[in-house]
């Protein structure tokens, strides 16, 4: 692992997400921002796949149950080769293959489609199991936000991974802490999230979301036997961009032309 | 040997333990219900390809698009009220929307013949969320034979099927070598006067009906619309033409459901006189299946009255 070129996959994932973004003039920039390290460290160092065949049967699959995130995994996808990277700064226009969350029917490397909060881990759980059933070994990641756990079927989902025993399974919490219409707390607490986690019987660990080598170890290290794992990411939401972390306002609102150049510059880019 | 009555949910637990045996894609899902549903047959023979999520209708839909992306051909079972109604988004959005996965949703319990339970249990709008998804095929067989041949037909099709299946003992009045062809519906029986088009059990009401109308001198066409989505268009004008009168049954809404896809295709292609029978936007409510027909005006005397009625 070269911890220096991750880094700068991360920036450069970063600058996407803030021009693919102010290009479509919406989308959402704080839980894109969030996401960064943990999807690199995946894409780069962690996941089984081949990007020239997307659908190869042995690869380990991630399903991104926050989808509207998706630019972030959009961005390291076509850095992965999946697809062209000048498809980015189509996002959420007309024809694209990049629609506003995650359509597995135009883009190339999306698992599962996503995007109505609480159903992506059903599908992921279902994956697992679907590999159990066949007997291959490869791995489901699954992502959730925060806000998402309020959804009823997250508990659902996780209290069936639990009983089929899917230790093929990581969930990856992206606890940002704060939602659409304020803190976690204020709007619904998870109350103490590790504690809980660890009460339903996963595999838990707690980890910076923004520390890649601290990520690419909790991703490797297997499960306890017969656990699924549930990796809860510590993450701010917006990082990287001094003016969007951890401002709830910066969950679905687009930079105009200004801030834009602004936060690429604070990202290292050349305007 | 024709049976001469059976419950369609029976017929539905054993045409899935034989199309187990003949397909070892095939799994099936069930919500706490194996044994009203009838996938306990299955999940007894075939122990490891059979899951009880609990009572997680949401999750069952997910699980299952996440088997059919495992390249499974899971069947997700509960009843029509909690499948179609409780995780309709789960069925639109993890299933249909995302590339139209291979999900068969078999529900049974549908419609009032449900019975007791009352009305919270009775789903009298499933066809009409069902059929109003991009990509879903919509079975409604109309007896114990007809679901067998549902359920394997349904397995042939590549992408979601929702087949509604019935609770009560039912009359048996398709022969195990009729044709059935999803999406090909069945004429049969020929009249002059009028065409009843009918689904599920309400089928066998219409031939009753289409006997008694014989005895004083009125021909009716019957058609079993067994396919709601997609619809066989070129019979339904064919048949609504002969006769210029149209009459659908069916034991759901008139709002959205059979009744709504005919009259769609009539009213755009060819207008003929047209009388929707169904539940009119109602709920159900406590009784015997028999005493809830009745009620809610779904008998063959009711046919016959809005036959008369229109001639």
């Amino acid at each position: 692992m070269n911890l220096k070129h991750l880094q700068d996959i991360c920036a450069t994932v970063r600058r996407d997400i803030i021009t693919m973004i102010g290009k479509a003039n919406s989308g959402h920039p704080g839980g894109s921002l969030s996401l960064v390290e943990i999807l690199v460290s995946l894409y780069y160092e962690v996941m089984n796949i081949k990007p020239e065949d997307p659908q190869w049967e042995d690869r380990d699959r991630l399903v991104l149950s926050k989808g509207h995130g998706c630019p972030a995994l959009y961005s390291v996808l076509a850095h992965r080769g999946y697809f062209e990277k000048d498809k980015l700064i189509t996002l959420r226009k007309l024809g694209s293959i990049l629609q506003g969350h995650p359509d597995m029917k135009k883009t190339p490397g999306i698992d599962a489609s996503t995007g109505s909060l609480g159903q992506g881990l059903s599908v992921a759980a279902g994956m697992a199991l679907g590999a159990k059933l066949k007997n291959k070994n490869y791995k489901i990641f699954c992502i959730i936000g925060d806000g998402e756990m309020q959804e009823g079927q997250i508990w659902e989902a996780m209290m069936a991974s639990i009983h089929y025993k899917l230790d093929n399974l990581t969930i990856i919490l992206d606890h940002n802490r704060l939602q659409i219409d304020g803190p976690n707390d204020a709007v619904m607490s998870l109350g103490h999230i590790t504690e809980r986690m660890k009460a339903f019987g996963f595999d838990v660990c707690e980890v910076d979301g923004h520390d890649i080598e601290a990520l690419i170890n909790t991703f490797c290290r297997p499960s306890s036997q017969g656990k699924p794992k549930f990796v809860i990411a510590n993450t701010v939401k917006g990082k990287g961009v001094s003016f969007m972390e951890n401002q709830v306002g910066w969950h679905g609102k687009t930079p105009n032309a200004e801030e834009v150049k602004k936060a690429l510059i604070e990202l290292g880019g050349e305007i | 040997m024709m049976e001469k009555a059976k419950s369609p949910r029976i017929a539905y637990g054993e045409a899935l333990l034989e199309l187990g045996e003949k397909d070892e894609k095939v799994v099936v899902l069930d919500a706490d219900l194996a044994h009203a549903t009838q996938t306990a047959m299955f999940a007894e023979k075939f122990k490891n390809r059979f899951f009880n999520v609990g009572i997680a209708e949401q999750n069952l839909m997910g699980l299952a698009a996440g088997l059919a992306l495992s390249g499974f051909i899971p069947f997700a079972s509960t009843f029509a009220v909690f499948g179609a109604g409780r995780a309709f988004e789960q069925i639109r959005n993890t299933i249909c929307y995302p590339n139209s996965l291979n999900v068969k949703i078999a529900v049974t319990h549908a419609g009032i013949t449900v019975g007791e339970d009352g009305g919270s249990h009775q789903a009298v709008e499933d066809i009409s969320l069902m059929r109003s998804l991009p990509g879903m095929t919509v079975i409604v067989p109309c007896d114990a034979v007809e679901t067998k041949k549902a359920v394997f037909a349904a397995s042939k099709i590549k992408g979601p099927v929702y087949i509604r299946i019935a609770r009560p003992v039912a009359p048996v009045i398709t022969n195990e070598d009729d044709c059935f062809i999803p999406g090909k519906a069945n004429v049969i029986r020929k009249g002059r006067d009028v065409t009843l088009f009918a689904a599920g059990l309400m089928v066998a009401k219409a031939l009753e009906a289409a006997e008694i109308l014989d005895g004083n001198g009125i021909s009716a066409s019957v058609i079993n619309i067994h396919t709601i989505k997609p619809l066989d268009v070129e019979t339904v004008l064919r048949e609504a033409g002969s006769t210029g009168r149209a009459i659908t049954i069916e034991e759901h809404s008139i709002i959205g459901g059979l009744g709504s896809a005919i009259a769609e295709v009539l009213i755009e292609k060819m207008p003929v006189k047209m009388k929707r029978i169904g539940i009119n936007d109602l709920f159900g409510q406590s009784g015997t299946p028999d005493e809830l027909l009745k009620h809610y005006g779904l008998t063959a005397e009711h046919i016959v009255s809005a036959v008369n009625e229109m001639l």
